[in-house]
């Protein structure tokens, strides 16, 4: 569903060209589970964001779901982006002054969704990942797991594809972390695919998958 | 995005933001109050004026010794020099036209009048009867000028209120004798306050028969004639009669200046309408300065939400989207700002009404033109913001490195 080929994405930074990512081929099927993994500055995140349509790759060519999307323009990438990507992020990235169910809607109001087919699909979301009780809180109101929760359901609207973590539990404590990695998985097991980056062994670890990078190369690619 | 929902994202941020938000509703509203309360005053101004126009009497030509060739306005009006004579009989000969009700002669100097050790200068006219009718002038005591023959003098005059009670301030003036240099005249009338007049107050006025001014002044030129038409839809032709006429009477030669009280009008209110547009552009500054402000408070608001923008575009939003959604912010500011503004302006137009002279009401023109000036520079200064917002990097806008 995912083939990367050749991808290299390079930075200019001072006069210096960074690779980020040098000639990555990755593949990819529908429904696996994957981790990316490897220190800061390993290009994890860089591949994240070529994944996820938010950076175009230097050179290299990429097939999602088999349409090369290097040759899409940036209102084409946006659709795609909406429709067949999910983004799970560290920071979450809800937006503050929404409520939770506002805030799940968005994508569904950014394609021009019915209110009505919006609002019942962000509700069922809500309570899938255990939140039916905070559908009218402001994430200020809401704990760092429900927040992360949150931003799931958000990722989920629009059914997508593929669903991209990064570092989904990098800012929550051990408990709510595995409770947003119990409620990821759980959406794999029902047939999405599913990429989370992370530098945390422990998460990485339960990913039947592991892509290891480092200096902007993929280092090993286990299955279990 | 849907129509409504574009709106509801863009009421949510500008809420969030309310210092933000108000600031920009104040310049806008700033803005649009002063450009309907500068209009307002330009307009009350143009009424003030045409209403003192109408003033002078119903379906009035006013006839001033002297040709120019120039239309509108005429100098001589303001006092110019006079060329050639307008007598009396000129007057009288203007009675003849069929289409003229009334005609008046006139008279004006100035005099020393004075009763008992009671002494002032004051305006003196000569004038007749008829020309309290044709000016709509009447007396709160006594009675106006008597009808006597336009050649006749007479030891009788009507003064002004002001007069009245200056020269007779413990008893009724109507009675008393009146010096105006070495003559006396006994006085018939006191002016009522209704009179008003364009270049003099009745209130300050002497008036004598015609022909005793020409006595008093020495000399036989008027200073101009008032005509009455007997309805409005004979004025025009009332004033080519009264040229011939003239033109017949003066040997051929066509040395009169004929006025009609529409041509005085329109002149003034043309003139007014100049001024208001005039101050309407002056008002129209402050909104384009209100349009820099809302430009620079909405690329603080763009810096300031990076991160929302970028997630945006993760979540699909096209950079049109984004574009769109900044204008709408912009938009909405500007016309909810322009709606303060009237009603601001409006308020403060009121108070106006309540203690100026006149009617200072925004025409509706000014309205709807500061409101389309207020949301133009909303979008013109919003494009600014929002395609810098469309145009960030969404990697560096989600890491917040912008």
């Amino acid at each position: 569903m995912i083939d990367l080929s050749h991808i290299s994405r390079f930075f200019q930074v001072g006069g210096e060209t960074v690779h980020a990512l040098d000639d990555v081929s990755i593949r990819i099927g529908a429904g696996e589970y994957s981790a990316v993994m490897g220190p800061s500055g390993s290009g994890k995140s860089t591949l994240l964001n070529i994944l996820g349509l938010l950076d175009r790759p230097t050179s290299g060519t990429y097939l999602l779901d088999g349409t090369d999307t290097t040759s899409l323009d940036a209102n084409a990438l946006a659709r795609v982006r909406g429709e067949r990507v999910g983004f799970i992020f560290q920071t979450f990235h809800l937006v503050s002054r929404l409520t939770a169910l506002e805030n799940v809607e968005l994508p569904m109001v950014l394609a021009s969704r019915a209110p009505a087919e919006r609002r019942a699909r962000a509700k069922e979301l809500l309570q899938r990942v255990g939140l039916a009780d905070r559908v009218q809180h402001r994430p200020d109101q809401l704990s760092g797991g429900q927040r992360q929760r949150v931003a799931i359901a958000r990722a989920m609207i629009m059914r997508p594809a593929v669903l991209l973590a990064d570092e989904p539990t990098g800012n929550l404590d051990s408990a709510s972390g595995k409770d947003v990695l119990d409620a990821l998985e759980r959406l794999n097991t029902e047939g999405l695919t599913l990429i989370v980056v992370t530098h945390d062994q422990l998460v990485g670890d339960r990913a039947p998958r592991r892509i290891r990078m480092l200096d902007g190369k993929v280092l090993d690619d286990v299955r279990r | 995005m849907r129509t409504n929902d574009l709106f509801a994202f863009a009421t949510q941020s500008l809420l969030r933001a309310r210092m933000r938000s108000s600031m920009m509703l104040l310049a806008m509203a700033i803005g649009v109050a002063a450009v309907v309360m500068l209009t307002a005053l330009g307009e009350g101004a143009r009424r003030y004026v045409t209403a003192e126009f109408s003033s002078l009497g119903t379906n009035l030509i006013i006839v001033l010794p002297g040709k120019t060739e120039t239309g509108g306005l005429n100098p001589a009006l303001l006092g110019g020099d006079i060329p050639r004579d307008l007598t009396i009989a000129d007057a009288a000969a203007l009675l003849r036209i069929p289409t003229v009700a009334q005609a008046a002669p006139i008279i004006v100097g100035n005099a020393t009048i004075s009763s008992g050790s009671r002494e002032r200068d004051t305006l003196l006219m000569g004038a007749t009867h008829s020309l309290f009718e044709v000016r709509n002038w009447g007396v709160k005591q006594g009675e106006i000028l008597p009808n006597i023959a336009w050649e006749q003098t007479g030891s009788f005059c009507v003064i002004g209120g002001n007069i009245a009670r200056e020269l007779f301030p413990q008893q009724s003036a109507v009675g008393q004798w009146l010096r105006v240099g070495d003559r006396r005249f006994r006085i018939v009338g006191v002016m009522n306050s209704e009179g008003r007049s364009v270049g003099f107050d009745v209130q300050e006025l002497v008036v004598v028969p015609v022909a005793t001014a020409q006595a008093i002044y020495n000399r036989t030129s008027l200073f101009r004639i008032l005509v009455k038409a007997r309805s409005a839809q004979d004025i025009q032709r009332t004033r080519t009669d009264i040229v011939e006429a003239l033109k017949a009477r003066h040997q051929g030669v066509e040395d009169v200046t004929v006025i009609t009280q529409d041509a005085l009008l329109s002149t003034f209110s043309d003139l007014f309408t100049k001024l208001t547009l005039a101050l309407a552009a002056i008002a129209a500054i402050s909104l384009l300065v209100a349009g820099v402000l809302v430009m620079n408070v909405m690329l603080v608001a763009v810096s300031q939400r990076t991160a929302e923008i970028g997630l945006l575009k993760a979540l699909g939003a096209r950079p049109a989207q984004i574009t769109r959604l900044f204008l709408m912010e912009a938009v909405l500011l500007a016309f909810l700002g322009s709606l303060i503004g009237l009603g601001i302006g409006e308020l403060v137009t009121w108070a106006a009404r309540q203690v100026l002279p006149f009617e200072a009401v925004a025409p509706l023109w000014a309205v709807i033109f500061g409101i389309v000036v207020a949301i133009a520079c909303g979008l013109i200064f919003g494009i600014l913001p929002a395609r810098r917002a469309a145009r960030l990097d969404p990697v560096l806008a989600l890491a917040g490195k912008l």
